[in-house]
């Protein structure tokens, strides 16, 4: 099987971001980076699958240098290549934009199945995964926490948790699969696969090799815009109410009622 | 001049870090508290390989660099003390003495499974009359026949009540001096050979500590490892590269100790202000910091000469001197910035003391590391 992983390079979850002076985008400095959580569930998915099936499993990132680091990660967990996706005329794009670029690069392979996370940890937006699927003509299946594939029929049965009850779906390959916390438990990389990891193919595409002209892409090509960007605001202390039960109960529930509007 | 690390050094850094942070910190209070070898542990740290990193791929190795090796170590250490002080044990003194001593065939049948982590490996040295001096040795290996008959003891053998196989200094020729002694490997359940767990240590508790016992313990010839009159100096050679790494483990311990007290003396309210307003804390704070950073530049500097193939006699000792007392100051601060919670042993801090004095002590006090710093000064 020929299976392809999307995947982005997000700020780790512990790191404190700031928002950059122009108010409208994550300062990177000191800031740690890290695979984002939900595409290491697509990662190893991707990995299963060729164990199990043959194949190979290529991770394509869009993004500056730094994403090389990400990319990397992915190969040292198992994958066989990766290619990064990049041009100055990138800044900026937004989920459909990014969808845009990743089916140019994606229309160059050979792919059976496309995996994706079903969000970025860092804008969650949820829709890079869906803009692919449609760009790419594909059935798609989102939020997926188990999934069975049979190459040879050329079907895929996805389970999807939804609200109070499982959905089980199923779809014809090629398709546009986002995963979800539960599918799988995703492996840390070995050591040695770390080291082997800088002989495999890493390839760079930019705007000309994909075919894109630098008005369809980056803010100029982007159907929504980020206008401003701010830290929520710091937690108020707490309040300790002292004194009688009886008064002390009256007060919180006036409290809530009044000043935190939550009854 | 490049300070910067490599990819590969950085994305086994991050890796391990990540992986001992989630599956060995969490667990260390625990064996500590058991005086218990945690062979869980060492199972999980074998899925990734932890202990071929500085093998080369022949034998089933990572095939990276002692750079490497240190970063790993120190992120090992700063999750579990005790479980660093076993691994390198395990690696730098047993498997790296079959590594640069064995033939094909031991290689084959100890150090491939050792770095695997389907055996467990020890190192004995250290007689209960001769530590620091080492040479003084007592433990006699007799070739009768087709076998080698051992007798004497060890202490202090890291290991000495778990593991599979052991490789034990002894004589050979007492006319010989420390020309005289050769090394030996031998397999748990070989009649003659027993160990007796030591309780009760200061720290690293977690790591296993026993006195070796051989009596008339017949081994086959074929298990003498290296030249025969060549143990003592190929153990020399073993410990100039562990210096390494408990420099690197020294450091991480010092590290977790560091990180402990900056969260707690932001947290913890005296005078109603978080005690890390007080200059008095945040100057310990930041001895701390320098400390520990210029120990591990020492470290790693040992380790970067190491891998250029270039003599680190002085350094290793230098960096091994300074960052096991980098880290006997940057816990002693810890307990005292936690106060009397730090002394309870509620949080990590306790055990962090505990565990560093071992750094002045084991491959050698930091009397001895003086000693070799100093002959190396009057000699140039
Ligand atoms: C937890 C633990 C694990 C260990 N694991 C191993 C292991 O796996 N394998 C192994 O072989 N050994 C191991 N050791 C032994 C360790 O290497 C020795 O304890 C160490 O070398 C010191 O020897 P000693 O304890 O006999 O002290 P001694 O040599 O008796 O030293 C006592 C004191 O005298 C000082 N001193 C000695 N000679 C001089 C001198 N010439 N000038 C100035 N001062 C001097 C020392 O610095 C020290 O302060 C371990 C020890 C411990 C505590």
């Amino acid at each position: 099987m020929n299976i392809i992983v999307c995947i982005k390079q997000v700020p780790d979850t512990t790191t404190k971001v700031r928002v950059g002076k122009d108010g409208k985008h994550i300062d990177p400095g000191g800031v740690k980076f890290i695979v984002n959580t939900y595409d290491d569930f697509a990662v190893e998915e991707a990995i299963r699958l060729k164990e199990r099936f043959g194949g190979e499993v290529t991770v394509i990132s869009m993004g500056p240098e730094r994403v090389k680091e990400a990319l990397r990660m992915c190969l040292a967990m198992g994958a066989d290549k990766a290619i990064q996706l990049w041009d100055p005329a990138f800044e900026d794009s937004d989920p459909y934009t990014t969808a845009l670029i990743l089916s140019k690069a994606i229309q160059q392979l050979p792919y059976d199945i496309i995996f994706c996370g079903k969000q970025a940890i860092d804008r969650d937006t949820m829709s890079v995964p869906v803009y692919l699927a449609e760009l790419l003509g594909l059935p798609q299946a989102t939020l997926v926490v188990k999934l069975e594939v049979d190459p040879n029929a050329r079907k895929f049965i996805a389970y999807r948790d939804i609200e109070g009850a499982k959905e089980v779906i199923e779809g014809l390959l090629p398709a546009v699969i986002s995963t979800q916390w539960k599918l799988n438990e995703p492996r840390y990389p070995t050591l040695p696969n770390i080291m082997k990891a800088k002989k495999k193919e890493l390839k760079e595409l930019n705007a000309a090799a994909l075919g894109l002209d630098s008005a369809q892409v980056g803010e100029k090509g982007s159907r929504v815009k980020v206008l401003s960007m701010e830290l929520p605001p710091p937690r108020s202390k707490g309040k300790i109410l002292k004194g009688d039960p009886r008064e002390v109960c009256r007060e919180l529930v006036r409290l809530l009622r009044e000043e935190a509007k939550v009854i | 001049m490049d300070f910067d690390l490599t990819e590969d050094q950085k994305l086994i850094q991050q890796t391990v870090r990540e992986f001992v942070q989630k599956e060995v910190a969490p667990y260390a209070a625990y064996y500590d508290e058991r005086e218990e070898f945690p062979e869980e542990i060492f199972r999980k740290l074998a899925l990734i390989n932890f202990f071929g990193i500085i093998f080369p791929e022949e034998w089933g190795g990572v095939g990276a660099d002692y750079v490497t090796y240190a970063l790993a170590m120190e992120e090992l250490a700063a999750a579990d003390g005790s479980v660093a002080l076993s691994a390198l044990a395990h690696i730098s003194l047993c498997s790296n003495h079959i590594y640069l001593a064995g033939n094909e065939e031991q290689k084959r049948k100890y150090l491939v499974p050792l770095i695997q982590g389907e055996l467990l490996g020890a190192w004995g040295l250290t007689e209960p009359n001769s530590g620091s001096d080492a040479k003084s040795l007592r433990t006699t290996a007799v070739l009768d026949g087709s076998e080698w008959v051992l007798n004497g003891s060890k202490m202090f053998t890291t290991q000495g009540t778990v593991c599979d196989v052991v490789v034990v200094m002894a004589i050979t020729d007492k006319t010989k001096g420390h020309h005289g002694i050769s090394a030996f490997l031998v397999e748990r359940g070989t009649p003659g050979f027993s160990s007796v767990k030591l309780r009760n240590k200061l720290g690293m508790r977690g790591s296993d500590t026993a006195e070796l016992i051989f009596e008339n313990c017949r081994i086959p010839k074929e298990n003498l490892l290296g030249q025969e009159g060549q143990g003592f100096i190929d153990s020399l050679r073993v410990l100039e590269g562990g210096r390494i790494g408990i420099s690197a483990l020294a450091v991480g311990i010092g590290r977790a100790a560091l990180e402990e007290s900056i969260k707690y003396s932001k947290q913890r309210v005296q005078f109603g202000r978080p005690i890390a307003d007080f200059q008095a804390i945040q100057w310990m704070l930041a001895d701390s910091e320098v400390e520990l950073e210029a120990a591990r530049m020492l470290t790693l500097r040992a380790a970067y000469l190491k891998d250029r193939g270039l003599p680190i006699k002085k350094e290793a000792s230098m960096a091994k001197l300074y960052s096991s007392r980098a880290c006997v100051h940057a816990v002693d601060r810890a307990v005292q910035i936690h106060g009397g919670y730090g002394y309870m042993g509620e949080y990590p801090v306790s055990r962090y003391y505990r565990d560093a004095k071992l750094c002045e002590i084991g491959e050698g006090t930091s009397e001895i590391h003086r000693m070799v710093i100093a002959h190396q000064l009057l000699k140039e």
